[in-house]
């Protein structure tokens, strides 16, 4: 029997005093990817940061376990040294903190080639730069990858991958995730998990993943095979998922 | 010049403070030295050709035309500090002279140490003649065990002439018990390129001063950095002002100043007098906890054809950031001094690497020790 790589129950979030989350459940297998779609505000975003242990997000109900571990309560240091890693949407902007630094920083093997690895996702140019500053839309995404392959997590969360980048940058970024994941290793082999919040679908080219879920005001209202999801949104949009929440 | 730096009498953790303001004992990265220990000359020497470094007294001996330029750049009836340092029967301080068109790679080091509870005034004159080019760092230090009463009332004079460049990088390292009250200003001609830097990144009771840089010169420039952290019981009254005289002459004042629970007053201010001159003037300020950073930025254009602006902003670390670099594995306490860093990372355009690596180390120590 394999372990599951993440196991969420009943999670219920509040942000502020409004409980945003209710009763969020999710299991993810090891070597497994899985999508999350829904509508913009369904909380989606809020579902990650509060994966990945933010303090705006209080957890009032509910348990995270990964790797077997409760992690409900950690901070969000502990769990990415746990191997929790996420690729932000919109990350601050740090003044005077330098990627190259930030980097070496948070790199477990001092050995990495870090230019080298940059110059993979053409980044080369971006190590002596503010994180973030002045960054496009897709060197934005580019740096967020660069600082995953760096921190190499087990358990990976994308927000919005696509979101804000051309086409060629889709493709570079696409390629880099599936190397986070292992797509390249047969499933048996690949001991990686995802978790990928898409509106458009494009990331699915690049990562095969294997089930999609779509959250409707704060709950996990159906799951399935994450191409025929998406197919299903495109052309009826959302409205039928929040009746089928209501139903 | 000997090899080493000679300290009579100062303890080894004093010497480690010493070190801290960016003096190097073993002399290897410094082309002359200037020491002083309270009112007493232990060294003043320069291995550079075409650079004196002399006590004020001997440089007075030795070239009468000094009188020109004391008291020029600074009035000595400007307040209580001058006048006491004015009256002094016999002066203390240094007098650093870059003779027309030389120029060091690696600088001269001035250390003004205080070990007693006493009074340490200095009467310092800088002159960067036609052509030359001088970088300084001034490293100013207590001993630890100073008490109340503990003093620094120092003078600078900075003459930059045509064509000639003098940076100053200035690092103190006092402690809760000393008063420090600089008073500088300098004078930049045709040309000049003034660049001073100060660091203040440990305790000290006060400090109040207001260099300022009169830019006489066309295209002359005038570049101020100040960076400074204030502790639970600092008052740090610190600014710097540039007065745009030439055409075309352009100053930038850069502040990063952070509290922990002391004062910090950040002035800074620009005129600008002639038309074609331009100034920028910017102060931030981070409250990590209680205290107060009280910005007072001032422009002030009195002509058409003067660029002058300003930006000041006072606040906390934001927990996004800090919560950012945790997703990223650093623990919050490693977040938080990782972005003070880069919050203090303040690059020098034209200073030279040595300098810089300088400043760097000093805040480096501050934030192996946790800001």
């Amino acid at each position: 029997m394999r372990f599951g790589m993440l196991d969420v129950r009943d999670l219920h979030v509040n942000v502020g005093e409004k409980e945003v989350l209710h009763g969020i459940n999710l299991h993810i297998d090891a070597g497994e990817t899985h999508v999350l779609m829904g509508p913009n505000g369904s909380g989606k975003t809020t579902l990650l940061m509060t994966l990945m242990g933010f303090s705006g997000y209080k957890i009032t109900q509910g348990t995270i376990t990964f790797n077997g571990e409760d992690v409900t309560m950690m901070h969000a240091d502990e769990r990415s040294k746990r191997g929790i890693g996420m690729l932000f949407q919109r990350p601050p902007t740090i003044s005077g903190l330098k990627l190259g630094k930030l980097l070496t920083a948070i790199s477990h093997d001092k050995t990495v080639d870090l230019p080298a690895l940059a110059d993979s996702v053409h980044m080369g140019g971006f190590l002596e730069r503010d994180i973030n500053k002045g960054f496009s839309g897709g060197e934005i995404k580019r740096s967020e990858v660069l600082q995953l392959m760096i921190q190499n997590p087990g358990f990976v969360m994308l927000d919005e991958p696509e979101s804000g980048v051309d086409l060629e940058n889709i493709s570079l970024i696409g390629k880099a995730i599936g190397d986070l994941l292992e797509k390249d290793k047969r499933m048996a082999k690949r001991e990686k998990s995802g978790l990928v919040i898409t509106h458009t679908g494009f990331i699915l080219d690049y990562v095969d993943a294997d089930k999609g879920h779509v959250m409707c005001d704060g709950m996990i209202t159906c799951h399935g095979n994450p191409r025929e999801i998406l197919k299903d949104i495109k052309q009826r949009g959302y409205t039928e998922c929040r009746e089928c929440r209501r139903s | 010049m000997s090899s080493q730096l000679n300290t009579p009498g100062i303890a080894k953790d004093d010497q480690e403070r010493i070190v801290q303001s960016g003096i190097d004992f073993n002399l290897e990265n410094r082309c002359g030295s200037y020491l002083q220990v309270d009112q007493n000359i232990v060294e003043s020497e320069c291995r550079e050709e075409g650079i004196e470094v002399l006590s004020f007294k001997k440089a007075m001996e030795k070239h009468s035309w000094l009188k020109d330029y004391l008291w020029k750049a600074v009035s000595k009836d400007k307040d209580e500090i001058t006048k006491y340092v004015a009256e002094q029967p016999d002066p203390k301080g240094y007098v650093i002279i870059a003779h027309k068109g030389s120029k060091n790679i690696l600088p001269i080091q001035a250390c003004l140490y205080l070990g007693r509870e006493t009074i340490q005034h200095v009467h310092n004159i800088i002159i960067a003649e036609e052509g030359a080019e001088l970088h300084m760092i001034s490293g100013c230090a207590s001993s630890g065990h100073v008490g109340e009463g503990a003093k620094h009332y120092g003078v600078s004079e900075f003459y930059i002439k045509k064509d000639a460049k003098i940076s100053f990088t200035m690092i103190h390292t006092w402690n809760e018990n000393v008063e420090v009250f600089p008073r500088s200003a300098s004078i930049v001609e045709e040309n000049g390129v003034f660049l001073s830097n100060y660091v203040c990144m440990q305790p000290v009771k006060k400090v109040q001063m207001y260099p300022t840089a009169t830019l006489k010169g066309e295209n002359s420039v005038a570049r101020f950095s100040t960076i400074a952290i204030a502790s639970p019981t600092s008052y740090i009254d610190v600014g710097s002002r540039a007065i745009l005289e030439g055409k075309g002459a352009s100053a930038e004042l850069l502040t990063r100043a952070i509290t922990k629970g002391g004062t910090i007053i950040s002035r800074g201010q620009i005129i600008g007098k002639t038309a074609g001159t331009r100034g920028h003037l910017e102060c931030k300020g981070l409250i990590l906890k209680d205290g107060t950073i009280y910005a007072i930025p001032e422009i002030d254009g009195r002509v058409v054809g003067t660029e002058l602006s300003h930006e000041a902003a006072v606040g906390k670390l934001a927990q996004d950031e800090i919560e950012y670099l945790m997703a990223r594995g650093l623990s919050e306490d490693e977040a938080t001094a990782t972005i003070i860093r880069g919050f203090l990372d303040v690059k020098i355009a034209g200073l030279p690497e040595a300098l810089q690596k300088q400043i760097d180390a000093t805040i480096d120590v501050a934030e192996k020790a946790g800001f």
